[in-house]
């Protein structure tokens, strides 16, 4: 069975069982919506001062949002232990982690698509002249994210504490992202908007960088 | 099956011997003669600057500390020797401790110049990643107990972490380079003698990280078999 | 962290019903990992052969079937679900038509479409055990099958792999010695403290070791399988 293959059979027993409860899309999509509320209490909303900081904190609230979100990806296979399930099959061990970093990418993409009209109302941002854009530094950050944030979560489900322990060892990891992220979105939002090659570029290096590391030592942190 | 504890030597050498510690100890005494005494005082900074030299090579040694992170961490996921784990935790302890001074002198040394404690420059904004990676490498460390599975996490961890460092370091550059700062750097051009005071003090910093690093390593490799005298006699006793 | 096994060396011949016997913490769970493949021995190795030739680990993934602790099962699917899902994770033909079929022989094809969360214990066992045997295996891994099962769940798990032995597949099961199933085994191992103390060997007769265990099970408080 292909590594391809085997991924996206995980990758689709994800997706049914979110869309079945939509109890994790919910909740961090409402995670969101409240950093995002509390942050404009720090500063005054102004359309010009929103294209300064938004971004920023717009990131932030993602960064967030999918270190607590993520915890549940393998936390789920720890229930009755259909890890071991899923190691007993014939399949190339990573495309466990492959299927999951796909689900927990369309998920945090998902989330951060439906919150960013929302952000575009509270902070008086323009958004659809630049939608292109946007998505564009949406995707290569969120690719980011899921990656690590997957294989993270693989980490801390073998450690104590690990509500607090994921957060704190995914987010010092993507502090590049955070920067490169939030640069590129002031710079598509800026007028005029502009795409900044540069921080695209080290972006899609980060996510090379960090899938072909999951790649190589990924099934480590699925043995027993 | 031999048993752990026999397959393993108790150690009877110190971790570093006499003449090495002598060595050590008098290379940090000419680099800190070099520092505070015989390199001339910076024009404008005055005897504040001297703190640079420590400064440097303290993050260099971090820097070098946390290579041999990676490298354990690499060599362990491949052999499951225990010993690249003992060095990958010893490196990063000292990696750590070498970070911390660079961060404690770099506001030491800017607020005398400078006026202020802090400034977000590139060099220190990264410095400040470093350590904070690093310490969440350690307290990963603290909440895993089996030990080869502690092992194995750590080590992925280590290679991420480590993989990072020069993502860490780019970004952080670029993104100061669109928004200039104060930077507290070496302002002034390097007199010579001030070059061979660097690079001595690089040598004395290079001797204390290898000793402090044996010396941890060795502590690691005794907490193993000390484990293993644990497990024996809970077998035996069975 | 202890040593589960020590010094274990083992050889099972195809076609062979083996019971593995011992108290809890005598490392019968652990020798049922190896076997699955699900652990690697920190000393030794574990090999497959066909005849005289060796089988890639790989490949032999593909025939093993196994029934743990847990019942390796999503609670968030439904039955049909669980078992298409690890179908096409087994790469099997018509996946949706093996599920199927699975559900029937241990009468769970009227719960098909409900949710595993909603299923009693005994259901989910027989599910697992399902989904142990989509792929026709031919080395099923038993631990402590049979616990969870009602007396008749007890008595179709027996028919079941008496079943399986006579169309020749080898069978490694754990058990606490008192059970119904002892009558398909062929040979019995007895483990204590992580070391083989007694086997039956190919051709011997696994049932004195069988009773002995059932015996010692009830002394020492283990648990009996009613």
């Amino acid at each position: 069975m292909t590594l391809a293959r085997a991924a996206s059979v995980i990758l689709a027993k994800e997706l049914r069982t979110e869309f079945r409860s939509r109890e994790l899309l919910g909740t961090t999509a409402v995670f969101v919506l409240i950093v995002m509320v509390l942050f404009s209490f720090t500063f005054n909303p102004t359309s010009s001062e929103s294209r300064r900081f938004g971004p920023g904190l717009l990131w932030l609230g993602f960064l967030f949002a999918g270190s607590l979100m993520l915890q549940s990806s393998f936390l789920r296979e720890q229930t009755n232990d259909t890890l071991a399930a899923l190691r007993l099959a014939p399949i190339d061990p990573f495309s466990i982690l492959a299927g999951k970093m796909a689900a927990n990418f369309l998920f945090l993409l998902f989330v951060e698509v439906i919150l960013l009209p929302v952000f575009a109302v509270l902070y008086n941002v323009a958004i659809f002249p630049v939608l292109g854009q946007l998505l564009l530094v949406l995707t290569l950050g969120t690719i980011g994210l899921a990656a690590t944030g997957t294989v993270f979560s693989a980490v801390a489900a073998q450690a104590r504490l690990r509500e607090l322990l994921l957060p704190l060892l995914l987010l010092p990891v993507l502090a590049p992202v955070l920067i490169a992220s939030t640069e590129a979105t002031i710079g598509v939002l800026g007028q005029p908007s502009e795409l900044s090659l540069v921080w695209l570029t080290f972006l899609a290096c980060f996510d090379v960088v960090f899938l072909t590391a999951a790649w190589m030592v990924g099934e480590y942190l699925l043995e027993e | 099956m031999a048993t752990a504890a026999t397959e393993m030597q108790a150690p009877s050498r110190p971790a570093i011997s006499a003449p090495s510690v002598l060595l050590v100890f008098l290379l940090l005494a000419a680099a800190s003669y070099g520092a505070l005494i015989w390199a001339p005082t910076e024009n404008t900074m005055g005897l504040v600057q001297r703190i640079f030299y420590f400064h440097v090579s303290s993050a260099w040694c971090g820097f070098v500390s946390f290579i041999l992170v990676f490298i354990g961490s690499v060599a362990y996921l491949r052999t499951r020797a225990p010993k690249w784990d003992w060095l990958s935790v010893a490196s990063a302890e000292v990696g750590v401790a070498f970070f911390t001074v660079v961060l404690v002198t770099g506001p030491i040394w800017a607020k005398p110049v400078w006026g202020i404690w802090w400034t977000w420059d590139a060099r220190l904004t990264s410095s400040f990643l470093l350590w904070v990676l690093f310490v969440s490498y350690l307290v990963l460390r603290t909440l895993v107990d089996e030990p080869s599975r502690r092992a194995t996490v750590s080590a992925v961890f280590g290679i991420f972490a480590a993989l990072d460092i020069p993502l860490v370091y780019f970004s952080i550059w670029w993104f100061r380079t669109q928004h200039p700062q104060p930077v507290i750097g070496d302002g002034g051009k390097l007199d010579p003698r001030m070059g061979y005071v660097l690079l001595l003090c690089w040598a004395a910093m290079l001797g204390v990280m290898t000793a402090l690093i044996r010396l941890r390593y060795r502590l690691e490799a005794m907490r193993s078999e000390v484990d293993a005298y644990r497990m024996d006699a809970a077998r035996s006793g069975h | 962290m202890r040593l589960a096994l020590r010094g274990v060396n083992l050889s099972i011949a195809a076609g062979e019903c083996v019971a593995l016997v011992g108290h809890n913490g005598s490392g019968k769970t652990t020798l049922l990992k190896i076997a699955a493949q699900l652990t690697q021995p920190t000393r030794g190795e574990i090999s497959f052969h066909e005849g005289e030739r060796p089988v890639a680990l790989d490949e032999v993934k593909n025939r093993v079937g196994m029934v743990g602790h847990h019942t390796l099962l999503y609670d968030e699917l439904t039955a049909e679900e669980n078992l298409i899902f690890f179908a096409k994770l087994f790469g099997l033909p018509d996946p949706a038509g093996k599920a199927r079929e699975a559900l029937d022989p241990v009468g769970l094809t009227g719960r098909a479409a409900d949710l595993v969360r909603t299923f009693s214990r005994g259901m989910r066992q027989r599910l697992s055990i399902a989904r142990a045997l989509l792929a026709s295996p031919g080395l099923l891994l038993l631990d402590e099958a049979g616990t969870g099962l009602d007396p008749e769940g007890q008595h179709w798990l027996a028919s079941a792999i008496q079943r399986l032995r006579n169309s020749g597949c080898t069978i490694l099961m754990s058990t606490h010695g008192r059970n119904e199933t002892q009558a398909a085994v062929t040979r019995a191992v007895r483990l204590e403290g992580g070391k083989i103390t007694h086997d039956s060997g190919v051709g011997g007769d696994p049932k004195k070791i069988l009773v002995l265990a059932a015996v010692r099970g009830t002394e020492s408080g283990g648990e009996v399988e009613s």
